[in-house]
């Protein structure tokens, strides 16, 4: 299964989508995060322990090609939760994906769900 | 034991703060004033018309001289030194013992014999009382004279002319005003701004008469000329008070005071003579500065710390009336001893003048009026016999249109200033005009200028600082969004509430969540402050992200690392040990521009592995991830080299040892240079020192870097310890004071006052933190640690270092390498 390939609108439920077991939640810097191997793909979740919320957006920084979202500053740009990359501190909304900065480039973001101490991530 | 001190002005009061503060208790201090007040500050007596009342001008209060144990005599001069029984006599009929005399009867007023000189509305100028006759007197009178053209006799006139009278002249017998201080020209200009200001100069004036009675009507020259005046005050010079000295048959000079070696002893070893009653070494020193010198010899050595005086540099800088007037080393020297430079530019009333030694090296004195702002620097150049440059006139030229910080409105309109993005300044200025952009991210989100590689960020913000203020907006320097605070105000907040965590700081003084522009500030703010290692305590992913992995993300995401070799020195072993592990763990190597090595292409999963190796073999974190000390230069100083005059590499060790994994507003470079010729690159560092024949010169904030800026003078010839005191000042001033980012160079180009002020600051203690400081400093020396040997061996922190949380063991796959000159290079960017 391929991250970021195209589903119509609707199809929620259906069974190319799913959740699937990413880590402890122990294992999640608070206020931070750490990169998820699925596959060949490669997951950014973030634990915004302030929010007591938690996000999952592409590892790779659209702008330069580079796996280093997890390892970015989370904070806040009014209430929007956001990710700055490490490389050229563009930032990203952690709940649409889209560039705070005004690019185009946007990432894909990833519903992520808490099982007592598990959690899961949900791709398509 | 019993001191006697004869005389209550500033210097004799000087004394007796010395020794109670010093030694309380250990001496029965008596003083005999002939003025019937306390010891006051002549050199502000004309504040004394301007309507400073007469008690401020009091250096202590009655009360201050009994709670000291101080027997205090006031109008009761002494009028007998009996050196055989050890006493002296007053006039009231007192005679007191001593073990030790202390001679600070100061100087009266040189009064030249002019006929009618003891005519009603003659005064000098010189005491309070001096000053009340004048001020009643002038009440009554049009016309005013002083008689003096130098220093004091111009304060005469200003005071004059502001008790209302109608026209005031100085009559000075030399051919020019203040002659021991300006050549012709210097006195011209000073005349034609004096002019301006409503004085009437005669020079060349000889005065041979005072007419009138009963009270002064004119004044007679020896050519026959005259001068209408309803008053006349005296300045004409000074006289030693030696009288007493010399009926005690102690040794004095031809020409008056009484003669003192570098203790203050007088021929009598029992006797001590300071301030400007003191000859020494032929001179007279007719200033207070100079007075307290002499001061503090005679009493460190009566505490048996001797402390010789030294002489004194007569350099002076003042405002005279409103004018800079500086004058400084030699300023007359020309002709066979020195090539003479001037600057006049008469409509804006400046007039400069520097002495250059014949060989063009050396600055031998100068002159200055109008405008004494390279007074400073003029000075330590000639004081450390500093090299010229090979232009030296640009030592009273300053600086000429380059763009300095806050020069930005000298850019134009279609200057390039983020180059990613293509932006121009006229861009950025109109997104911060009419898109109503405010702060740094709006102008990245409106014009995409810093959004490529961020360089040119911090113009953004002076740009759209300095457009705000054009526009009349008040500037709050904030830090970001979340607080209301500059960095130093939440510096102070932190270390008063003695906040130890990230979260906590953005709880009680920000709001939100922070940001990647905040929490980088608190991270450093607290590692300044408590020197906790940065991924303990929860503060982890608050660090910027090189912090947060104590490495350097390079392109493609890999990292570099940098052990610590102090002052560039480095064992063969240590070298062999660098080259395995590089090998081992396949990473590229370079040589820094700090004597370091760097090593490249490391994978997150391998960093602890490396740094195991690296500790192994005696190596420590060098911080090159860190805002914080880098790394200290040096030469290889006097072990080895012929030129070189100390041991640079051990001092640089020293330093680079102290104040290593010191957090800082932004990265701090040093180095050492073990002499003049400078090749450590140390005025091109936050800090530098280079070898002196007597010590180590000291300056600061210098910078490489895109905008280059030598590093300034702060100090010259100080011993070890002392320079180690004033770095620690100087930085700990730095850490709690500079906006976040912000190098050494362009935290004193913002500094109110520039090197003056920090000068201040570290060197005189104004602000009193000094001693607090310096102790910090000492904690932070304590409590150091290698951030990595901790890492290593702490496994919740050491568990962070992998790519993949879920596949601990596996490295990034996407990281890729492309080989160049038998090493390797990261990939470039897509």
């Amino acid at each position: 299964m391929e991250i970021g390939e195209s589903a119509e609108p609707g199809d929620s439920g259906r069974t190319d989508e799913h959740w699937f077991f990413a880590c402890y939640k122990e294992e999640v810097p608070e206020d931070g995060g750490v990169c998820i191997k699925y596959g060949d793909c490669q997951i950014a979740l973030f634990y915004f322990a302030r929010r007591n919320e938690w996000y999952a957006t592409q590892n790779e920084c659209p702008h330069r090609k580079q796996m280093a979202l997890s390892r970015g500053l989370i904070g806040s740009a009014g209430d929007e939760p956001k990710v700055a990359c490490p490389f050229h501190k563009n930032t990203f909304s952690l709940k649409s994906g889209i560039n705070l900065n005004g690019n185009e480039q946007s990432l894909e973001v990833y519903p992520v769900r808490l099982d007592e101490n598990k959690v899961y991530i949900k791709i398509k | 034991m019993k001191i006697v001190i004869v005389g209550n002005g500033m210097v004799g009061f000087k004394c007796c703060e010395k020794l109670t503060g010093r030694a309380p208790g250990r001496f029965q201090i008596t003083v005999f004033g002939e003025e019937t007040r306390p010891a006051y500050d002549r050199v502000h007596l004309s504040d004394y018309f301007s309507g400073k009342e007469e008690a401020s001008l009091y250096l202590a209060p009655a009360e201050w001289y009994a709670g000291q144990g101080i027997q205090l005599h006031l109008g009761d001069p002494v009028c007998q030194i009996n050196r055989q029984s050890k006493t002296v006599d007053s006039f009231k009929g007192k005679s007191v013992p001593y073990d030790l005399l202390i001679l600070a009867t100061g100087s009266a007023p040189f009064v030249p014999v002019i006929e009618g000189i003891e005519k009603k509305g003659v005064y000098l100028y010189r005491n309070l009382e001096d000053l009340d006759l004048i001020e009643s007197r002038a009440a009554k009178s049009q016309k005013g004279a002083v008689i003096g053209g130098g220093l004091l006799g111009l304060e005469a006139a200003k005071a004059l002319l502001d008790l209302g009278l109608r026209e005031v002249s100085v009559i000075e017998y030399a051919s020019r005003l203040m002659p021991r201080q300006l050549d012709e020209m210097g006195s011209q200009i000073l005349m034609e701004k004096l002019k301006t200001l409503g004085l009437n100069i005669l020079l060349g004036k000889n005065t041979v008469a005072l007419e009138g009675d009963p009270g002064i009507r004119q004044l007679l020259f020896s050519d026959g000329t005259g001068l209408d005046t309803d008053l006349l005050v005296i300045s004409a010079g000074i006289r030693p008070r030696d009288e007493l000295a010399q009926m005690a048959g102690l040794e004095t000079g031809t020409r008056g005071g009484i003669v003192v070696d570098e203790n203050m002893q007088t021929s009598d070893p029992f006797i001590y003579a300071v301030g400007e009653c003191a000859l020494h070494k032929g001179m007279i020193y007719g200033l207070v500065a100079p007075g307290y010198d002499m001061a503090e010899a005679a009493c460190c050595h009566i505490l048996d710390q001797p402390k010789p005086f030294a002489g004194y540099d007569m350099s002076t800088r003042l405002k005279l009336i409103g004018v800079d007037v500086a004058s400084f080393g030699d300023p007359f020297a020309n002709g066979s001893q020195a090539d003479v430079i001037t600057i006049h530019h008469g409509p804006e009333g400046v007039y400069k003048r520097i002495n250059i030694s014949k060989d063009g090296k050396n600055l031998l004195g100068g002159i200055l009026i109008g405008d004494a702002s390279q007074y400073n620097l003029l000075v330590q150049t000639v004081r450390n016999k500093v090299i010229l440059p090979a232009q030296p006139e640009d030592l009273i030229l300053g600086d000429r249109g380059n763009a300095v910080s806050g020069g930005l409105g000298s850019l134009p309109d279609e200057a390039l200033i983020c180059s990613c993005e293509s932006i121009s300044k006229k861009s950025i200025c109109d997104a911060v005009r009419f898109e109503k952009c405010e702060n740094v991210e709006s102008i990245k989100r409106c014009t995409k200028a810093g959004t490529g590689c961020g360089g040119c960020v911090p113009i953004l913000k002076d740009l759209m600082t300095e457009t705000l203020k054009a526009e009349g907006k008040y500037i709050r320097n904030r830090i970001c969004e979340h607080f209301e605070y500059s960095r130093q105000e939440l510096f102070d907040l932190v270390k008063l509430y003695q906040i130890k965590t990230c979260n906590e700081v953005l709880s009680r003084f920000g709001s939100q969540d922070g940001c990647e522009i905040c929490k980088p500030v608190i991270a450093s703010i607290l590692a300044s402050l408590w020197n906790e290692m940065p991924l303990r305590s929860g503060n982890g992913t608050a660090q910027d992200s090189n912090d947060r992995f104590l490495a350097n993300i390079q392109k493609g995401g890999s990292y570099s690392v940098v052990p610590r070799i102090p002052g560039g020195e480095i064992t063969p072993d240590k070298l062999v040990a660098i080259g395995l592990t590089a090998k081992k763990y396949n990473l590229y190597t370079k040589i820094t521009g700090g004597q370091r090595i760097d090593l490249f292409g490391a994978h997150l999963h391998d960093l602890p592995l490396i740094w195991e190796d690296l500790i192994a073999a005696g190596f420590e974190s060098g911080h090159a991830y860190g805002k914080a000390l880098r790394t200290v230069k040096s030469c290889v100083g006097s072990t080895w080299c012929r030129f070189g005059l100390h041991d640079s590499v051990s001092f640089a060790i020293r330093i680079e040892e102290r104040y290593r994994g010191l957090r800082a507003p932004h990265k701090i470079k040093s180095a050492v240079s073990g002499c003049i010729r400078e090749c450590a690159e140390a005025q091109s560092k936050d800090f530098g020192l280079i070898a002196t024949e007597k010590g180590w010169n000291l300056y600061v904030c210098g910078n490489g870097g895109s905008k280059p800026q030598h590093a300034l003078l702060l100090a010259t010839d100080l011993d070890e310890q002392t320079c180690i005191r004033y770095i620690d000042r100087f930085l700990m001033f730095y850490i709690q004071t500079a906006d976040p980012l912000t190098r050494t160079a362009t935290w004193l180009n913002k500094m109110e006052g520039g090197i003056d002020y920090l000068r201040n600051v570290v060197i005189r203690d104004s602000l009193g933190l000094a001693a607090q400081w310096e102790q910090e400093m000492d904690q932070h020396v304590a409590s150091y640690q290698c951030e990595w040997k901790v890492a290593i061996e702490t496994p919740e922190i050491r568990k962070r270092f992998t790519h993949f949380v879920n596949a601990p063991g596996e490295k990034d796959p996407t990281l890729d390498f492309e080989p160049m000159r038998e090493q390797k290079k990261a990939r470039e960017w897509k």
